[in-house]
């Protein structure tokens, strides 16, 4: 097998190489393995994932803990339909030898990772895979990753990433964090703590103590920050968050209630809403500069801003014609113009996607309250989800999949709520729970390798 | 003095009030309006004012009426609402020390952000009224809770028209 090193990408704590099949003749002439996600209506292609070979004793447990994670990662997205490792016919004899496809075909397996680890004399872990075509008997990607073992869930993400990136033409989102918020207690005196885990609810930790009420955590798009609203002192402000080293600071010195932040898409800024004399207009804060800028200056309820990728425009929710609805304006303030105008509805908390093409939104309409998309120009609107209460979408940084939270009706003596974060493709299929210690809300995801 | 109170208000009051009578503003009372139409049919109640210290938070509640109510979606004060932050602002004149804060709330059937502003406007409402009455405007701060701290658990009418409100709490700063 000819296999050359296409190219070296570092994040923290990692070396990548990206290794490719050097098949270029043979590639051209055959139909290519893809998955086609924009479509919708997906049937799950089946996929091998026999544990990883180890290359030494100590290896053992962690070649199969990183195939459980991938194969993991792959059917939770909905595309792929890992095959139950009791019915393989054979085990990969080597990562350098070439399967023998005959054993893999009647499973029906599509798609064939064979991956290997090994714990060098230095205490790295190098972890090496190749993703086959089994009816194609071809390489399609590959990647060497060395680095701490007590990475190897990350390892294992970035091994998802690769497969699905080069199965879907999309960017993977498996190597990525949410933060959220969790919840205890009575719904009078609920307890809610800033929370952080991988996507796939492992590594968790609370990164407040619940004195405070706090809500609405975001990530930053460059830096290991959060920004959220916290009534440290009975002061609702919105803040800074450094999850590395637990320090946080209030973002200016506002009379009033600041709440609503979001980052810009450069990391630079934060947008906001801080209430004067009970009216909410949106703000911006310059980071650097300390420099606040008022964008709105309507008397109705201005809040919910979100910048588009580019940063050149945010949409946000205001009630100045009468009811809650979407609008978009320029960065500067400029050319304030509504986009939601479906009869009955009432929306909030708009997203823009990193992609740029659609906004998510909370629809409130006939009593339920409704996850949906809209293009920036308010046509196309299609609703995923909904139940009693679900709120609060965020999208995975490829812009395929969003996460929210669901809460149910609960009775006389509040129980019942069970507040929990779903999340759920683009095409309205594949609505999953994401396990959580306790009850959670206001999911925000990180962007893509945010360490 | 009297409060005017709801009826299905009353029991859920006298039974907070037997027992948890340590309990903070925001779960020990429902003294009084309602803007809405489900408990448009009240009654008058004699308030015991059973060692509550005047000037006292507890006297605020039991004996002046600590809250008052918003229809879905709106901010303005209701004339049962006017009454009783005039009652709010004679209690002040009363005793010229004390300071309010005014927490704005409202009920689970909205988004948060948006209801973070919408309980900013309805606590705003009792104190704009309030300052229009003569109290100076550095004596009644506000704050807003959102759908964060209902009074009352659940997800009923009941529950929701007890939780869009306005409470007055004394300002211990």
């Amino acid at each position: 097998m000819l296999l050359h090193t296409e190219n070296i990408i570092r994040r923290a704590g990692f070396v990548l190489m990206t290794v490719v099949a050097a098949l270029a003749l043979s590639t051209v002439a055959r139909a290519q393995l893809n998955i086609d996600i924009v479509t919708g209506t997906i049937k799950p292609l089946p996929i091998a994932v026999p544990d990883f070979l180890a290359q030494s004793p100590q290896a053992q447990k962690v070649a199969v803990d990183i195939a459980t994670v991938i194969a993991n990662d792959l059917e939770r997205s909905g595309l792929f339909a890992p095959i139950d490792k009791r019915a393989f016919l054979s085990q990969p004899a080597a990562l350098a030898v070439r399967p023998n496809f005959v054993n893999w075909k009647p499973l029906n397996a599509q798609a064939l990772i064979v991956g290997e680890v090994k714990l060098a004399a230095d205490g790295q872990l190098t972890t090496d895979f190749r993703l086959w075509d089994v009816f194609a008997e071809q390489p399609m990607t590959g990647l060497s990753l060395s680095t701490s073992p007590s990475n190897w869930r990350r390892v294992a993400h970035i091994v998802a990433d690769a497969i699905y990136e080069r199965m879907t033409g999309e960017r993977g989102y498996f190597d990525t964090r949410i933060v959220y918020i969790s919840e205890t207690g009575p719904a009078e005196r609920r307890i809610k703590r800033l929370s952080i885990m991988d996507q796939d609810g492992a590594n968790h930790r609370f990164l407040s103590n619940g004195d405070a009420l706090v809500l609405t955590p975001r990530f930053s798009p460059t830096q290991q920050e959060i920004t959220y609203l916290a009534y440290f002192n009975d002061q609702p402000r919105v803040y800074l968050f450094n999850i590395d080293t637990g320090e946080q600071e209030v973002l200016g010195d506002f009379p009033g209630m600041t709440f609503a932040p979001r980052f810009s898409p450069d990391g630079n800024k934060v947008i906001m809403s801080l209430a004067e004399n009970g009216n909410s207009d949106i703000h911006s804060m310059d980071l650097r500069t300390r420099q606040v800028k008022r964008l709105t200056t309507h008397p109705a309820i201005d809040t919910s801003p979100s910048y588009s990728p580019d940063g050149r425009q945010v949409v946000f929710e205001s009630d100045r014609g009468g009811s809650q609805q979407l609008y978009v304006m320029n960065a500067d303030g400029g050319n304030q113009h509504r986009i939601s105008f479906k009869s009955g509805g009432r929306y909030g908390t708009p997203v823009w996607s990193p992609r740029g093409d659609l906004i998510a939104f909370t629809k409130i309409q006939s009593g339920l309250f409704h996850i949906g998309v809209m293009k920036p120009d308010g046509s196309g609107e299609r609703l995923l989800a909904k139940g009693f209460l679900v709120e609060s979408p965020t999208w995975a940084p490829n812009g395929r999949v969003l996460m929210f939270y669901k809460q149910n009706r609960s009775d006389a003596q509040g129980r019942g709520r069970n507040s929990r974060l779903y999340s759920i493709d683009l095409t309205g299929h594949n609505e999953r729970e994401i396990i959580t210690p306790v009850e959670a809300s206001d999911p925000a995801w990180s962007p893509a390798s945010s360490r | 003095m009297r409060i005017n109170l709801p009826v299905v208000v009353a029991s859920a009051f006298l039974l907070a009030a037997c027992t948890s009578a340590s309990d903070d503003a925001a779960d020990s009372s429902s003294g009084g309006d309602s803007a809405a139409p489900a408990q448009s049919s009240s009654t008058k109640v004699a308030a015991t004012p059973t060692g509550a210290k005047p000037g006292s938070q507890l006297d605020l509640e039991i004996n002046v009426g600590d809250r008052v109510f918003f229809a879905y979606d709106k901010s303005t004060l209701s004339s049962n609402g006017r009454t009783t932050v005039e009652r709010w602002a004679a209690w002040l004149k009363t005793y010229p020390a004390n300071k309010l804060k005014i927490e704005g709330h409202a009920d689970e059937r909205g988004t948060r952000e948006y209801n973070l502003a919408l309980g900013e406007r309805r606590a705003n409402a009792s104190r704009e009224y309030l300052v229009s009455l003569g109290v100076a405007p550095n004596r009644v701060k506000t704050i807003s809770y959102g759908k964060e701290r209902p009074a009352i658990p659940g997800s009923n009418e009941n529950a929701y028209t007890q939780n869009r409100r306005g409470v007055a709490v004394i300002d211990a700063n």
